[in-house]
């Protein structure tokens, strides 16, 4: 009995003495490991009579329930105090800088082509492409540009070596020859022929011979074609004053248009819209004065009729302007020749964020 | 194209406002870039009476004069020798600024006189250059009216954009007929009426060829002119000259300007006592050399039209005239030439001497073939009324080309092109204002005037019909929808453009556009530079070659940063590449670098540099961007000759080549100056296939096994050639139903490991599907997966 009492006093006395989790693990295996007292005394059961192991038994057993209670409750406590001082020690300084992670960027043209493209898109357009490296029929002579024509000389078209046939080719000068290359397409014939309207545009890379403060020798536009056999310039106005005002996010953005000339549209309109100067900047959509910002006129008889239609049955609108030009609008970009430099400052303070897919519903620019 | 209100006024009957000729000019096409009046710098310098003039006191050279300003009497001390009392002159207040002399009038004593404000001088206001006194403005000037408006100046001269159809509007009538037709007043005669010479010329107009109507140049008129005087012209035709920017030479020479701004009718003069023999139109001969007007020799040829008499050239036809032969003040005998040449011969006789004369600008657009004969009779009456003498009688050689003709305007024709209802009658009184003839109610069939050789066709008729009648009437009419709700824009090929350049930029890199051309050598080390992809006109070499591969542009302004001190940049571009000339030559690609340190020093880990395993990260991104089957794709050695042939690979879809990755070529980068390593990839977004169309977008049927995966490690000693791919295509083959993946994580060659050998570690996951997995089921799996690996690279499996 003795035994017994001594045994728990001990066991409990380490139990509550035990300092920290190793010390109670210590104090456990002492009384509760294969050879711990408890244990031991478990192993004499064996030897003794069949009533004096009952009761013997139910006493240790009591004892090692006692003294098992006692370390749950040891541990316990003993946990919550070690977390406690853990915590307390366990200290970053939030003021270092996140693991390095480059910031990427969209280029102002691309995302700018994908605004143009979402305003259009939800007008009913499909984007077409075409080569860079045309064939002159398709640059100017399909575009009622006869072969004296003043913009076909060397000084404005870069010219590439004539084609075995004898075919000079060029670096298009504008997307507009897409617009022949789709009005030619059969596919595009029948469509016409079953009463669709062909709606198009085409955003793309465009080359002439200029190279100075605001000119590069490679630019971009985004011609648009409308074409079948009721879209009048009626319609030419509304579509394009709909792009504007949603391109600029001016609900009231005041638009001209006024006549013009080009070869492959008549009658031809230039488009400006309202805006001011102040200081020398800039504001969109107030003001007195008028910026020109693209050309456009109805599609010209002759184009349609070298595309194989008839211009007495088929008639639209076609029109073009400059993908940079109005990225440097939109977004205050000054120098256009900083677009092509790639300078990672440039890049980084006008791109756009991989995450910035323009649309009308989500949102156009930022 | 330059003019004066009141010049429009000759020709224009009209009570508008300049405003309101301004905002009609811009909506018929004719677009004001701007409007100036020289009135303005002379605000508030006024017409001043001197009242009495005396001697300074004190200064010799200096008179005191008492000037009346028309609001009070002031003194002014003045120097001018012809200030005298009882004259008139340009008074300029205290406080005035003197553009002439840049300085702001203040009052002052001189020589201890009092003075109050200036007279001026010609030069002091910018107006000439005579500075021998003050201005002496006529007696009946009224004291204290603005100055500008005694001096004649008051006159707004309004600049003009003529797109390069309207060569009418290159004079001033023919902006006056377009106002008319706008209502903006009523277009008042031109005054040419045939004057009857006196006797015959003695030099004749002959052709070195059969003039026809298309012939270089069709007809020529011409008058001879005796007993003239040349000497200034009047001021009212110096200042109108002046103007709009030219400088009065001599009556006669202003007479040709005058006729060129007013009517679009180029002219020239010879001084008819240099002239040898009669004038013949003809191509000049191969080497024949000229002296023009600009004082520049020229070397001809028989594409260049000539008037040449007959000893020599004396003029490049519509071009330039010869000095030779030019007008001088002692002229008393000159010849007239008003001919007609063929557009495209000037145009290109212009290029090719490069001469820009406001004769070529003219002849080259298209002007009227009939002015001709009336230009003659207007040039006529303005010489003998300038410079007396007389006329003979008109000479003439060659046929008036053929410039009638006429387009139907269908009635409702304006309406459904321009949506907009212009009423019959306005129509037709629209066309007939332009000068066109205008016959039937609707339909009509409308005879183009001489002048409009831009109106070929029933479109143009709408045109003239619309801008007349204003855009401004057109309605604004949004395009009707094609379907109730919106489509795609892009097809999915050209979706992949934008999912390429969005995965990069979400991958750290910053996008550049760059050009499309490179210098030749550089398309030479990058697998291009054919003939027909080199350009016969560049602007420079740098750029005279279409760029087979987008990388050397990015190599460029990687290296143009980091000398610009912008480290470690990661940069690509999403562009064409050309191959050849065809349109299948060139192929869109997604390509991109990365310079130098992948992970920049940091305190939270090791730095790390680039390496082939960053690009090819970048490559698989933007496959797996743009939905190309990536699981089914393998990684091989074989990359062009640009990247480094130990450190690069291509990404292949079975034999196709879908992507070239890896580190740049160490002499690629040298010549860039840029340090290794540089990681390099291009990715073909034209290559993976297009996957097929399904006719419903569900997904297969997700199916999650209830067992728990198992994970068994593999190491493997292989021959350092093998590639690990192959170990892990060997393994995960090794039973397609059970194992689930299978992945590197360890490589290892070194000490322990035999020379020409590497340790490959592998983990396979296994993945029961109907039942958990017994020991021996597992054990068996892993002897299917050593056997198969050995089999597949003759490992042996590492203890």
């Amino acid at each position: 009995m003795d035994d017994l009492s001594t045994i728990r006093s001990e066991a409990l006395s380490a139990v509550s003495t035990a300092t920290d989790l190793a010390a109670l693990e210590a104090a456990r295996v002492a009384v509760l490991g294969k050879k711990g007292s408890v244990t031991g005394l478990m192993k004499t059961l064996g030897g003794l009579a069949p009533d004096q192991r009952k009761e013997f038994g139910a006493k240790v057993n009591q004892l090692k329930g006692e003294i098992e209670q006692a370390l749950d409750a040891r541990r316990s406590t003993l946990g919550a105090s070690e977390l406690a001082s853990r915590l307390n020690s366990d200290r970053v300084d939030v003021s270092l800088p996140a693991r390095p992670e480059g910031q990427g960027t969209l280029h102002p043209i691309g995302q700018v082509m994908d605004e143009v493209a979402a305003i259009f898109g939800e007008m009913g357009f499909t984007w077409a492409d075409g080569p860079d490296i045309e064939d002159d029929w398709h640059n100017f002579t399909a575009l009622n540009i006869p072969p004296d024509h003043p913009a076909r000389q060397m000084q404005d078209t870069f010219y590439l070596p004539s084609r075995a046939d004898g075919t000079p080719m060029v670096l298009r000068t504008h997307t507009s020859p897409v617009q022949a290359r789709t009005m030619l397409n059969p596919d595009v014939h029948k469509m016409l022929a079953d009463g669709g309207s062909l709606r198009i545009i085409v955003p793309g890379r465009t080359y002439r011979i200029d190279n100075d403060a605001t000119h590069t020798p490679m630019f971009h536009q985004v011609e648009g074609l409308v074409l079948d056999r009721a879209t009048h310039m009626g319609h030419l106005k509304g579509c394009l004053v709909d792009f504007c005002r949603a391109f600029f996010e001016i609900d009231d953005l005041p638009l001209r248009f006024r006549p013009s000339y080009f070869p492959f549209t008549e009658p031809s309109a230039e488009v400006d819209i309202g805006c001011s100067w102040k200081d020398g900047e800039l504001r969109i959509g107030a003001g007195d004065s008028w910026l020109e910002i693209l050309g456009s006129g109805m599609v010209h008889p002759n184009v349609i009729r070298n595309c194989g239609l008839d211009p007495a049955v088929y008639q639209g609108f076609a029109f073009g302007m400059g993908i940079d030009r109005i990225a440097m609008l939109k977004y205050g970009i000054n120098d256009l020749r900083a677009f092509f430099d790639s300078d990672l400052r440039w890049l980084r303070h006008y791109g756009f964020s991989a995450l910035e897919w323009p649309s009308l519903t989500q949102g156009l620019g930022r | 194209m330059k003019f004066t209100l009141s010049w429009l006024k000759e020709h224009l009957d009209t009570t508008a406002s300049l405003a309101d000729v301004r905002d009609r000019l811009t909506m018929l096409g004719l677009e004001v870039e701007g409007i100036s009046n020289p009135a303005e710098t002379l605000k508030g310098f006024v017409v001043g009476y001197v009242v009495e003039a005396i001697q300074h006191p004190n200064a010799d050279r200096l008179r005191v004069c008492k000037v009346d300003t028309g609001s009070g009497t002031v003194q002014v001390v003045c120097g001018a020798p012809n200030a005298r009392t009882g004259m008139k002159g340009v008074f300029a207040p205290t406080g005035s600024y003197i553009p002439g002399t840049d300085m702001m009038l203040k009052a002052s004593k001189i020589r201890g006189e009092d003075s109050n404000g200036m007279l001026c001088s010609s030069r002091e206001l910018q107006l000439g250059d005579d500075h021998s006194g003050i201005i002496d403005l006529p007696a009946d000037a009224r004291t204290g009216a603005p100055a500008a408006e005694a001096l004649g100046l008051d006159d707004p001269v309004i600049e003009i954009k003529v797109t390069p159809n309207r060569a009418d509007c290159l004079g001033v009538l023919g902006i006056a007929r377009d106002l008319a037709a706008a209502g903006v007043g009523t277009l008042r005669p031109l005054k040419a009426d045939k004057i009857e010479g006196t006797y015959a010329s003695p030099i004749k107009w002959t052709h070195g060829y059969e003039a026809k109507p298309d012939s270089p140049c069709p007809i020529v008129v011409g008058r001879h002119f005796r007993g003239i005087k040349n000497g200034p012209s009047p001021d009212g035709l110096q200042r109108r000259l002046k103007a709009i920017g030219l400088r009065p030479i001599s009556a006669l020479v202003d007479i040709t300007n005058l006729v060129t701004f007013d009517l679009n009718r180029p002219l020239h003069v010879f001084d008819a006592k240099k002239l040898a023999g009669d004038l013949v139109m003809r191509q000049a001969r191969e080497g024949e050399t000229i002296l023009a007007l600009d004082g520049k020799t020229y070397t001809l040829d028989p594409s260049i039209s000539v008037i040449a008499d007959s000893k020599a050239v004396h003029g490049i036809g519509g071009v330039m005239g010869g000095e030779d032969t030019g007008v001088r003040e002692d002229t008393t005998e000159v010849f007239l030439e008003a001919a007609y040449f063929q557009p495209i011969g000037i145009a290109a006789t212009g290029r090719k001497l490069g001469i820009l004369s406001d004769a070529r600008y003219r002849n080259e657009r298209g002007i009227d073939p009939e002015s001709c004969v009336w230009g003659a009779e207007v040039a006529t009456r303005l010489i003998l009324e300038l410079c007396g003498g007389e006329a003979s009688k008109t000479v003439s050689s060659g046929v008036m080309p053929a410039w009638q003709r006429s387009y139907t305007l269908h009635t409702d024709r304006v309406k459904t092109l321009t949506a907009i209802d212009v009423p019959a009658k306005d129509t037709a009184a629209i066309l007939k204002k332009l000068g066109f003839t205008v016959d039937g109610g609707g339909p009509w069939t409308a005879g183009v005037p001489s002048w409009r050789p831009d109106i070929v066709g029933e479109a143009d008729l709408v045109e003239e019909v619309t801008r007349v009648w204003s855009f401004d009437r057109i309605p604004t009419t949004s395009l009707p929808r094609l379907s109730p709700t919106s489509k795609p824009v892009r097809d999915p090929m050209q979706r992949r453009v934008p999912q390429a350049r969005r995965a990069l930029a979400a991958r750290g890199m910053n996008e550049a556009v760059t050009w499309s051309f490179l210098p030749l050598k550089q398309a030479e080390r990058f697998g291009g530079g054919g003939a027909d992809l080199r350009l016969l006109n560049s602007i420079a070499s740098e750029l005279d070659t279409m760029r087979p591969s987008i990388l050397p542009n990015l190599i460029d302004a990687a290296s143009r940063n980091e000398a610009r001190g912008l480290s470690d940049p990661a940069l690509f571009e999403v562009g064409p590449q050309y191959k050849d000339a065809t349109p299948q030559g060139q192929r869109m690609v997604a390509a991109g670098i990365r310079h130098n340190m992948a992970v920049p020093r940091n305190w939270a880990g090791p730095a790390r540099q680039v390496d082939a395993f960053d690009a090819k990260a970048d490559a698989l991104a933007v496959l797996a961007a743009i939905g190309a089957p990536v699981e089914n794709m393998q990684a091989q050695t074989g990359a062009p000759d640009w990247y480094h042939p130990g450190r690069s690979g291509a990404i292949k879809l079975g034999d196709r080549v879908m992507a070239h990755f890896g580190e740049l070529h160490p002499g690629i980068a040298a010549a860039a100056d840029l340090k290794e390593p540089v990681a390099a990839f291009e990715v073909f977004l034209d290559a993976p296939p297009l996957p097929k169309v399904r006719a419903t977008k569900a997904r297969p049927k997700l199916v999650v096994s209830a067992f728990q995966p198992v994970e068994r490690d593999f190491a493997f000693l292989v021959d350092a050639g093998i590639e690990a791919e192959k170990i892990v295509r060997a393994a995960r083959n090794a039973d397609k139903v059970l194992i689930s993946t299978a992945r590197v994580f360890d490589l290892y060659a070194g000490k322990g490991v035999p020379e020409g050998k590497k340790s490959i570690a592998i983990a396979v996951t296994l993945q029961p599907v109907e039942r958990t997995l017994t020991d021996a089921e597992i054990e068996a799996v892993s002897a299917k997966i050593v056997a198969a690996v050995v089999k597949a690279t003759g490992a042996q499996l590492r203890g």
